[in-house]
């Protein structure tokens, strides 16, 4: 028999169904190979006693018959997502300690259908970050590395970070993310995953800690595209809970699943091809492009008019959002509270907050409240809301011409953790590719393309029209049969 | 436009954020930084275009007008409200004192 | 048109200019963005949801009921409703603000502009003035902070927090104290008669804050302040006294008037300068990125216009188009409780200008002796309906209806039972009166005498004697009749 811990979300819900194995057995040893992981720093509370419950329970349930949907599967979550009676920290200072008596929606429709929780993973923090190096609780580690005869540890991607690195480390299945501006995409793409980041409102935000709620969006990651069609259909849905949820009926996209693209066409955007980008990437999608093609697509040219002025504009309306959803934490109901001597109400507001969030947080909110503030609203935070229009119609106008859109999904292949950390513009350019999708509300996803010259994985990005994950999933399907790609980090931790 | 230090302060000052002259002066070339990169957005000609309001076309759904119909979003959880409180007094939430 | 109230300074007089920003709560059962209860007078932090607490993750979702009645009280007088309009968020910190933001309506509010006719004159109804009405939005309300049940604490409830707000502001069109009452009086008529807000001023369902500037005649408008939270109509006035005289004096002895905000001391009936407040605001209004904008249909408008019910001055031109007087009319639709029960009164068939004088009189003294009110009015419009009819086609005359509605109070019983069990029908028996009349003239030859050398005052005294004879129960008009003739 494999080795438990190489099933995949599919494999073991089947072969659980099937009788190969008992759920019990997959917890256990999922719970090991985490305890075992530490050196990779995936994740910030582990809860084999969560996992290992609900696998008696989908034993039990296997026994009288009466089996769910993804029953005997356990997975990773993220700790952005609020888990009654667990730890939920958003990877800062300021919620250490803090302990919902509440459910997050996603995560509750996981658990109703039988999934089981293996841990709460490291992130970057309140989601900030594309290298999991802003988590107040240490970095993320990949389990990749240079095969340049280095030993430099590299990021996992952000800000789901600990849940890719969990997933390329066989610590989980599948795992929850978030993406703003591209947290699932990026992170998947760095560690030869997947990760689908649905339309925006088909997973409830309830619950899940808020970085910016415009752009705000749940989705899985996981080692392939089946399992992550597998795993969105129990996380989307209509809530009545969350405003902008989308009242649509879920979609059967597991069963509708077909890499055979004839009659499809796929846009290639000129504007994404990046002057002085790294060879690797220019060349994987090209060869992402032919796989497209031989499943039967017809390629086509399309633009993008406003594609450089995505990521201004991003980094002016997500901070903005952020300056305003991060008020709340403030010392006076839950979390940090840090009140100096003699310190009055504002005082301890100024220390709580200056004490709980890290630097990155602290950059964003500044540069938030910056362009909110009076005399300055106009001039960028309604001027970004009028560009996102603009980046909106772009993608609306292209779908005119084609189904899906093929890019690759970050402009490099991992770094080293720490290469990043002095710049922030830096680090912010590395979701050039991901943040327009966000700023449109489209599904968007990455798939393992490739290995680049050093041996690292390369993602690909496919984007779809709004409600059209099954052409994103499908197109998905397409490159991972063709890319064939089954390398994985060889273990050192 | 460049910010300067008194104006890093005053938006800390407006954001609740505690800082010390070093971490002003630092903060000063980062968000200098940032500012000017996203400035290029003026050279986009929005003419006649509207803000973005919803990302994707939806309709603000409004609830029926009942009491604690969801659990979740209702009452009567004073124990859950106050479970977290950094200092919980007689079922209130205790902040340092407050003169108006 | 009512007249400027000048202010008497040092230096000559002063008009005062006058805008008020009213905070009505919109009844509802539940909040505007959570499930939570917002019934008066619960304990501490029991109404409230994780929503109101701003937990992590929460998200509002708005009260159909809340759009709905500040649309109603938006066509109550008469102002545009939007059919767009938009949430933002205040940003500021402050203990009884959970999320860090107030969500209200900056940019696109839900109702625009509108008026309202006010009588600041009360002996004076056809003295009116227009006050122009800015804007309606809707908002949540804070939480409530206590100061004095720790030395070094205070302690915050959170029951108010997220309970729904229309913030209904006028435009500086008042020009004395005396028009900013009459301007709540009506507001509040208006917001009951709708049933958006119950008008509870001392449970804080309605707080005011006050906008004062002063100026010479015929000046530009001078700096105002605002005055913060002022919960009744008589505070209203006098702080309104209060500062237009602190801003004069201040003015006069070479000050100048800083715009600010201001707190009303009721024990001192003074103003003063709001400590928390003193920082520059900078609220950093933005749309609410967890709502869309709210978009009304023509149905949802329909229903809004179709449900509103007859407002006071359109009942108060019925009342006088029915003959009621213009004192009667004034009082009765004043409450929407005596103009209901009064209307309902009118369905019985009861003759509007005696059932007014009635119910203004005689309802209105006994509802004040027992201390009732008309939510629980001892008798129904029905029951007083039997009694002015009994009055109307004769069976009693109106001294014996006074005994028989104290009867009717005392055992709740009909009337039409009382006069029958206790034998008060006034007869009209002219044989029984000319008898007693020739008694009391008999009696009072030395008056009648009198009466006929030409004090004809004195026929009241001979009515009112046979009257007395005859218990009460005589019909007045004959008694008149028979009189006159025996008088000859």
């Amino acid at each position: 028999m494999t080795e438990l811990t190489n099933l995949k979300v599919a494999e073991i819900r089947d072969g659980h169904r099937a009788g190969d194995f008992s759920a019990v057995e997959v917890a256990e040893a999922f719970s090991a190979n985490v305890a075992a992981a530490k050196a990779l720093n995936a994740f910030i509370v582990e809860t084999p006693e969560h996992a290992l419950a609900a696998a008696k329970a989908a034993d039990a349930d296997r026994a009288a018959g009466t089996l769910k949907p993804l029953s005997g599967v356990p997975i990773g979550m993220k700790d952005l997502f609020c888990t009654d009676g667990v730890q939920t920290t958003a990877a800062s200072h300021m919620l250490e300690g803090f302990v919902p008596r509440y459910e997050s929606t996603v995560s509750a429709k996981l658990w109703d259908a039988g999934c089981g929780m293996l841990g709460k993973l490291n992130l970057d923090q309140f989601a900030m970050g594309s290298s999991n190096e802003t988590s107040y609780f240490g970095n993320v580690i990949s389990p990749w590395k240079r095969k340049d005869g280095g030993n430099a540890a590299l990021a996992p991607g952000g800000s789901s970070g600990g849940s890719s690195s969990a997933i390329a480390a066989r610590l989980c299945p599948a795992a929850t993310g978030t993406d703003t501006g591209g947290s699932i995409r990026q992170p998947a793409a760095f560690t030869g995953i997947s990760g689908i980041k649905p339309t925006y409102g088909r997973c409830s935000r309830w619950g899940i800690v808020a970085f910016a709620s415009s752009l705000d969006q749940a989705g899985p990651m996981a080692r392939d595209v089946k399992d992550c069609a597998i795993m969105l259909e129990t996380m989307a849905g209509f809530d009545p809970k969350d405003a902008t949820s989308l009242n649509m009926a879920v979609p059967n996209w597991e069963a509708a699943l077909s890499s055979d693209l004839k009659g499809k066409k796929v846009g290639i955007p000129k504007e994404y091809r990046l002057e002085g980008i790294d060879l690797d990437i220019d060349a994987m999608w090209d060869v992402g492009i032919a796989m497209l093609k031989d499943a039967g697509a017809e390629v086509v040219e399309i633009s993008l008019p406003h594609t450089k002025y995505a990521l201004p504009a991003y980094y002016i309306i997500a901070p903005a959002e952020a300056s305003s959803n991060l008020a709340r934490y403030d010392g006076v109901r839950y979390g940090l509270r840090d009140l100096p001597d003699g310190a009055g109400l504002q005082d301890m507001y100024a220390a709580t907050r200056a004490d709980g969030f890290g630097p990155e947080v602290k950059r964003r909110i500044m540069i938030g409240t910056y362009v909110l503030s009076a005399g300055f609203y106009d001039a960028y935070y309604t001027q970004a809301q009028k560009v996102r229009t603009l980046i909106a119609r772009d993608f609306e106008a292209a779908f005119g011409a084609c189904d899906v859109i093929l890019t690759p999904t970050a402009p490099s292949a991992a770094f080293g953790l720490g290469e990043k950390m002095a710049d922030p513009l830096a680090m912010y350019l590395n979701d050039v590719f991901a943040v327009p999708a966000s700023l449109a509300g489209l599904p968007a996803m990455s798939v393992p393309a490739a290995l680049n010259r050093e041996g690292l994985p390369l993602g690909l990005q496919i984007i779809g029209k709004a409600f059209d994950e099954q052409g994103v999933l499908n197109a998905g399907l397409a490159i991972e049969e063709r890319a064939g790609f089954t390398a994985r980090a060889e273990k050192w931790w | 436009m460049a910010i300067d230090q008194a104006t890093v302060r005053k938006i800390a000052s407006l954001a609740r954020i505690a800082i010390s002259d070093a971490e002003a002066a630092a903060m000063e070339g980062e968000l200098n930084g940032i500012l000017g990169w996203v400035e290029q957005l003026g050279e986009v000609d929005v003419t006649g275009v509207e803000p973005m309001t919803a990302v994707i076309p939806n309709q603000l759904r409004l609830r029926d007008d009942v009491i604690d119909a969801d659990p979740l979003t209702g009452g009567n959880r004073r124990d859950d409200v106050l479970a977290n409180a950094p200092a919980a007094m007689h079922g209130f939430f205790g902040v340092p004192k407050v003169i108006e | 048109m009512t007249t400027t109230t000048r202010f008497k300074g040092a230096t000559g007089e002063w008009e005062v200019v006058i805008g008020l920003e009213v905070h009505a709560q919109i009844s509802t059962n539940a909040k505007l963005f959570s499930g939570a209860a917002t019934a008066f007078g619960a304990e501490p932090n029991t109404q409230v949801s994780l929503v109101d607490a701003a937990m992590p993750g929460m998200l509002p979702v708005p009260n159909r009921e809340c759009i709905r009645q500040a649309v109603r009280t938006g066509m109550a007088i008469e102002a545009q409703i939007n059919k767009y309009s938009r949430f933002d968020r205040k940003n500021y910190f402050y203990a009884d603000l959970p999320q860090g933001y107030q969500i209200s309506q900056l940019y696109h509010p839900i109702v625009g502009e509108g008026r309202l006719e006010i009588s600041p004159d009360e002996k004076d109804p056809s003295d009116t003035k227009i006050i122009g009405i800015e804007r309606i939005h809707v908002e949540q309300d804070a939480g409530k902070l206590m100061h004095d049940q720790h030395p070094t604490m205070s302690y915050v409830d959170l029951n108010r927090s997220g309970v729904a707000l229309m913030e209904i502001v006028s435009k500086p069109d008042m020009s004395s104290p005396e028009e900013a009452g009459a301007y709540l009086r009506k507001l509040r008529s208006i917001l009951r008669y709708v049933g958006s807000c119950d008008g509870n001023m001392e449970e804080g369902s309605m707080r005011a804050d006050v906008n004062v500037s002063v100026r010479k005649p015929g000046e530009p408008l001078g700096t105002r302040t605002e005055t913060k939270n002022v919960n009744s109509v008589r505070f209203v006035m006098v702080a309104i006294t209060s500062e237009a005289f602190r801003q004069i004096e201040l003015i006069e002895s070479g000050g100048k008037v800083v715009q600010e905000t201001r707190l009303f001391d009721p024990a001192t009936n003074r103003t003063r300068t709001m400590r928390s407040k003193e920082d520059a605001h900078d609220y950093r209004y933005f749309p609410d990125p967890d709502l869309l904008p709210l978009e009304l249909d023509d149905a949802f408008l329909a229903e809004c216009r179709d449900s509103l019910p007859e407002l006071p001055d359109a009942k108060r031109a019925r009342y006088l188009a029915a003959g009621i007087s213009a004192y009667n009319a004034d009082v009765l639709t004043a409450e929407v409780e005596s103009a209901l029960w009064f209307d309902t009164l009118l369905e019985t068939g009861a003759k509007p200008a005696a059932a007014a004088n009635w119910v203004s009189s005689e309802l209105f003294g006994a509802l004040n002796r027992l201390g009732k009110s008309f939510e629980d009015c001892p008798v129904t419009p029905a029951q007083a309906g039997e009694l002015l009819g009994l009055v109307a086609d004769g069976t009693i005359s109106g001294t014996i209806a006074k005994a028989v509605f104290e009867k009717m109070l005392e055992s709740g019983d009909a009337a039409g039972v009382i006069v029958e069990r206790d034998g008060l029908k006034q007869t009209s028996d002219t044989g029984a009166i000319e008898a007693e009349i020739a008694k009391i003239l008999t009696a009072n030859a030395d008056k009648v005498e009198q009466y006929k050398g030409g004090k004809e005052a004195l026929f009241g005294f001979f009515v009112g004697q046979t009257m007395k004879a005859m218990q009460g129960k005589a019909n007045p008009q004959v008694v008149n009749e028979l009189l006159k003739k025996a008088l000859g």
